[in-house]
């Protein structure tokens, strides 16, 4: 058995395939799934805004799934290994994925804190009727303002739960993929769905329930003629669905060689869209009650993101009869929902450290994990966390995961001439096959979708500063950061794999390319004969560097 | 509710739950094979 800290012979695996896909459906489920799509789709045209979600899910979404899923099983290592294995100079793309997923995590973990503490409040109520927007920002964040620098003012009820979210996150990580994160999903992804459904019974009987299902439902024809909605609709499932930031690249890479990818992606795909639409029926039902309590109507009380966690949802649950049961019911989901998918964002990290550095796992998780709590804990326990994760978010969104997605597809697609090696790999494997509309969608809707978005958020940044903060503050925590990691990116494939990594010494992936008859890898060694009627041509060709 | 929005949630429900139990149908059909790997290491 191997011990703590050396390199185990065999790569990590997932104990079965529906294991796998409930952790890429706890991964893609997190907390835009629910306050995020349903705002998205009311303002994209209500009922009318199915027709470009489904459209961009089929056309973008699934594709770009299948596109993860192949690169991750094909060339079997976390992001950076992967594409190093595809090819030499694509490594910087898995690295500025890992760069993407640090920052991600820092502040994810953070929400999942609040969403911890307010799941306690909802119980007693403790914001007081009538006071949840000053609760929220001034007694429970403290919030100060960015103009007066960044501040180093420990919020202790900010800071206990986030310290507590890092311990709990740290421990499912350093059990590994099999003990750790497959478990953490086979018990918390059936108790989400079934207190999310709980959640949405409890707020169709709420009165004024019908007005927001109506607000939510109606369709606005009109809205498909606005390119900006098929736009949000490509954006939302892009984010949705968590493709293209190394996530669903690292699980598969996790997956047992003969896996089904594409009839395994169908249903993760199609799970997390269902968890959406359950997410709009019970937040809309909410708004509807909601509205009719103050005497407006839905338009008004429609928000999304932290406005609509934080201050509309407590409002709901000062007013409903039963109110603490939702509050409980909601924020406990968010909280489930948030660690399903910060596993999975810090995953990508461990792995990558794992092949670099061929260490084992408990070492490789507290060596990564324990820096990133710290900065985590030193950024977003503070009175100017929401500025900093109101900015660093915004800008890792759009040059961040939409940035690296773009340049992945591009040279994925067109410099590398890959996309035939993926469409074969999956088909060898899949219930599910895919041929040259797949290589189309993937190779050219998706570089000119990406493309539209990625220029209309540059042109949107420059044009005003994001949020009316102050241009030191954008130029550290925004552009000066996403640019960072590309250097960083770069810098970090530049450092040589030692000879214990797992881009020089991996067996089993010799033994993989032996199986599937693929070509030997130019670094891992000379391949080993699988058998004693081994395929001893497959031998030779092997080049030990 | 009105009914064009009922007709709307319906047609949101079919598609995208139906494509979920599609999706659960077509995996039942291909069920996972036995492989002649090895067990997983175990892990820590």
């Amino acid at each position: 058995m191997p011990s703590a800290t050396t390199q185990s012979t065999r790569r990590e695996a997932f104990g079965s395939r529906n294991v796998f896909i409930l952790s890429a459906i706890g991964s893609a489920v997190g907390l835009g799934n629910i306050w995020r799509f349903p705002y998205v789709a009311y303002e994209g045209g209500g009922g009318a805004f199915l027709i470009p979600y489904l459209c961009a899910l089929l056309t973008a979404g699934i594709p770009l799934l299948f596109f993860d899923y192949a690169i991750g099983h094909r060339f079997r290592g976390s992001s950076p290994l992967a594409f190093r294995r595809m090819h030499r100079a694509a490594e910087p793309l898995g690295w500025w994925q890992v760069l993407i997923c640090v920052v991600i995590a820092t502040y994810y973990a953070v929400i999942i804190a609040w969403a911890a503490m307010y799941t306690w409040f909802s119980a007693q109520i403790s914001w007081g009727a009538g006071n949840e927007n000053d609760f929220f920002f001034t007694d429970f964040l403290q919030m100060g303002d960015v103009k007066h620098g960044i501040s180093t003012t420990f919020v202790p009820q900010v800071g206990y739960p986030l310290i507590a979210v890092w311990v709990v996150v740290v421990i499912i990580m350093a059990l590994g993929v099999k003990r750790g994160i497959g478990r953490a999903n086979v018990v918390l992804m059936p108790l989400l769905t079934v207190m999310f459904a709980a959640l949405v019974v409890q707020s169709l009987f709420l009165p004024g329930a019908v007005d927001g299902l109506n607000a939510f439902f109606t369709p606005n024809w009109k809205a498909l003629a606005d390119p900006g909605v098929w736009a949000s609709a490509y954006g939302h499932i892009f984010f949705s669905l968590s493709v293209a930031f190394g996530i669903m690249v690292t699980y598969s890479s996790y997956l047992k060689r003969k896996t089904d990818l594409t009839g395994s992606g169908l249903v993760v795909a199609f799970a997390n869209s269902g968890f959406e639409i359950l997410a709009g029926i019970g937040v809309f039902a909410a708004l509807g009650f909601m509205a009719q309590a103050q005497g407006t109507d839905v338009a008004h009380t429609a928000t999304a993101g932290i406005g609509l966690a934080f201050v509309a949802f407590p409002t709901i649950v000062s007013q409903a009869t039963g109110g603490s049961i939702i509050g409980v019911l909601f924020f406990g989901a968010l909280v489930f929902a948030g660690i399903t998918s910060l596993i999975s964002v810090l995953e990508v990290v461990v792995a990558a450290l794992q092949d670099k550095l061929g260490w084992g796992r408990v070492r490789t998780t507290l060596v990564v994990s324990i820096p990133v709590a710290l900065i985590s804990i030193a950024m977003f326990s503070t009175t100017t966390a929401l500025a900093v994760l109101d900015t660093t978010d915004a800008f890792i969104n759009a040059f961040g995961i939409m940035a690296v997605a773009l340049v992945a597809v591009i040279l994925v697609a067109w410099i590398l001439h890959r996309l035939p090696v993926l469409r074969d790999h999956l088909n060898r494997r899949s219930s599910f096959t895919v041929g040259w509309f797949w290589m189309l969608l993937v190779g050219a809707l998706a570089p000119v979708v990406l493309g539209y978005l990625f220029v209309s958020e540059i042109i949107a940044k420059i044009d005003a500063p994001y949020g009316g903060y102050p241009g030191w503050f954008l130029s550290i925590f925004g552009w000066g950061m996403v640019i960072s990691l590309v250097v960083l990116a770069i810098l970090l494939s530049l450092l040589p794999w030692s000879r214990r990594s797992r881009a020089k010494d991996d067996p089993e992936y010799d033994d993989f390319l032996v199986e599937e008859a693929y070509a030997p890898d130019a670094e891992t060694g000379a391949v080993r004969i699988p058998d004693a009627a081994g395929r001893a041509d497959a031998t030779m060709k092997g080049v030990r560097s | 509710m009105t009914p064009l929005a009922v007709v709307m949630m319906i047609i949101a429900m079919v598609t995208v739950w139906g494509g979920l139990v599609a999706g659960v149908i077509n995996l039942a059909r291909h069920p996972e094979v036995a492989e002649a790997e090895p067990e997983p290491p175990a892990e820590l």
